[in-house]
């Protein structure tokens, strides 16, 4: 049979994904965060009298934590697939790809088993980060001068 | 290739089965199910430990010891076929593995009932063939923690081990004809939509068999297929219709049929792997043709051959069947 025409029996029979719904999701779930982001900011500034930018990084050190138990404890899947990419784009998800690798590979040793395969999945964006933050600073640079 | 036999029968069939297969609605069929995925300090040796089980099984339930098994035919998903070869390791039988993904259990029972057909003295095999959804989710996907969302049309890979002795002296239930597929490539490149890729090799194999044997699909009571889905299992009917101008009634889904697809949210389009279709072929059908409920039978499995280096490299996704039938003695 012809490609196209075994494409069209695949399309009539393949149900519609729920898009809107997704995304509605994820933009909720992903803004609820970004508050909770904030909240625990303006609670570490008012607890520990430190600047923004401090208590910024002392906030991302406590997503990743609650990230990488919840991983550990079997949790964080189940979320994902509830809350869908508000949970993934942010840094969740980040610690979520690195954690889980962790978990598959921890039998086959510290070197061969999680050493080789903890950036499975996070070497990606790894790479990606640092190659756009440099191609967008250098603009940054060219055009407005630093 | 299409081939009648003469004598090969099922002496008897041994089923394990994971958390969410005893969920489903065939549990009673299972001889031992699990309520975890972690038997033994890995995944991988979980595979295993699930394959010694059944074995134990199906010797213990034939009454038969390891020396009277003149051959086993075995594979399963994981590289190299570990899971097999370490389960049978002490058993110290002659083995041959097997791999045609989720059609690996047919090819198995092709090859074993070929091998003991023409054999003057009683001879016995043992088919053996595994999957289980963490490793599966290791190997070919991501890890088994990482959380994301499936579209409708994923699969959802079984966890059990399943084995079936073959053997050439009389019982209830005749291996009566094989058809061996071919391979099929129409350009399907969507791992979450194994249906899709698999639906011409069944429909091929189908084909191929009804026109060697010269019936129609009515002559058996039921076709069935490995692990298709709910959404593939409708674009074989419509592919069979449109290419070979053959209606199928009488037809069902093993996938579709393992899981309770109503309750059972997380399974989306329904079972795969390999022993997805055993774990209904040998459990609920089997005993259907034993109680002689039906009559003739044609199992046809499907596997889709895929790697995931070669779809990165923008290949498109193989996929193969293969048929069997049984028929229930008089």
């Amino acid at each position: 049979m012809d490609i196209n025409k075994y494409q069209t029996i695949v399309k009539k029979n393949t149900p519609k994904e729920n898009r809107v719904g997704n995304l509605l999701i994820s933009f909720f779930v992903g803004g609820i965060l970004g508050a909770l982001a904030n909240f625990i900011i303006e609670s570490y500034k008012y607890i520990f009298h430190i600047s923004t930018k401090e208590a910024s990084g002392h906030m991302l050190v406590t997503f990743i934590f609650i990230t990488c138990l919840l991983t550990g404890l079997g949790v964080f899947d189940d979320l994902v697939k509830k809350g869908k990419m508000g949970l993934i784009i942010p840094i969740t998800g980040f610690a979520h790809s690195m954690q889980s690798s962790i978990l598959d590979y921890k039998k086959e040793g510290l070197v061969y088993g999680f050493g080789s395969n903890i950036f499975k999945l996070a070497g990606s964006v790894i790479l990606y980060g640092v190659v756009s933050a440099y191609t967008f600073g250098l603009i940054r640079f060219l055009i407005f001068g630093g | 290739m299409t081939e009648k036999l003469s004598n090969v029968y099922v002496e008897e069939t041994a089923l394990v089965a994971g958390p969410l297969e005893k969920e489903g609605p065939l549990k009673e069929y299972f001889d031992k199910t699990y309520d975890d995925y972690n038997l033994k300090e890995s995944l991988e040796l979980s595979e295993v430990q699930m394959n010694k089980d059944v074995l134990d099984i199906i010797l213990k339930k034939t009454n038969q010891e390891e020396k009277d098994i003149d051959l086993i035919v075995a594979g399963d998903l994981l590289n190299q076929l570990c899971a097999t070869s370490y389960a049978i390791k002490d058993l110290n039988r002659p083995y041959l593995g097997v791999f045609s993904a989720c059609a690996t259990s047919m090819e198995s029972v092709i090859i074993a009932s070929k091998m003991i057909d023409k054999e003057k003295e009683q001879k016995r095999a043992i088919c053996l063939t595994s999957s289980h959804n963490l490793t599966s989710e290791k190997q070919f996907r991501n890890p088994t923690e990482y959380g994301y969302t499936k579209p409708k049309t994923a699969t959802f890979t079984s966890t059990g081990a399943a084995a079936i002795m073959l053997t050439n002296k009389k019982t209830n239930i005749k291996v009566t004809s094989y058809t061996i597929g071919t391979i099929e490539d129409l350009n399907q490149k969507d791992v979450n939509n194994m249906g899709a890729v698999m639906a011409p090799a069944a429909a091929d194999t189908i084909f191929k068999h009804l026109t060697n044997l010269k019936i129609t699909p009515d002559y058996y009571d039921l076709i069935l297929t490995g692990d298709l889905g709910i959404y593939g299992k409708e674009i074989l009917k419509d592919y069979m219709k449109q290419n070979y101008n053959i209606t199928l009634n009488n037809y069902n889904d093993c996938g579709a049929m393992l899981y309770d697809m109503n309750r059972q949210k997380e399974i989306t389009a329904g079972g795969s792997g390999p022993v997805c279709s055993c774990l209904v072929n040998y459990g609920y059908i089997y005993n259907m043709l034993k109680e002689k409920n039906i009559k003739k039978v044609l199992l046809v499995t499907t596997g889709a051959l895929f790697s995931p280096t070669f779809l990165f490299q923008k290949q498109s996704i193989l996929s193969i069947a293969h048929a069997v039938s049984l028929e229930a003695g008089k």
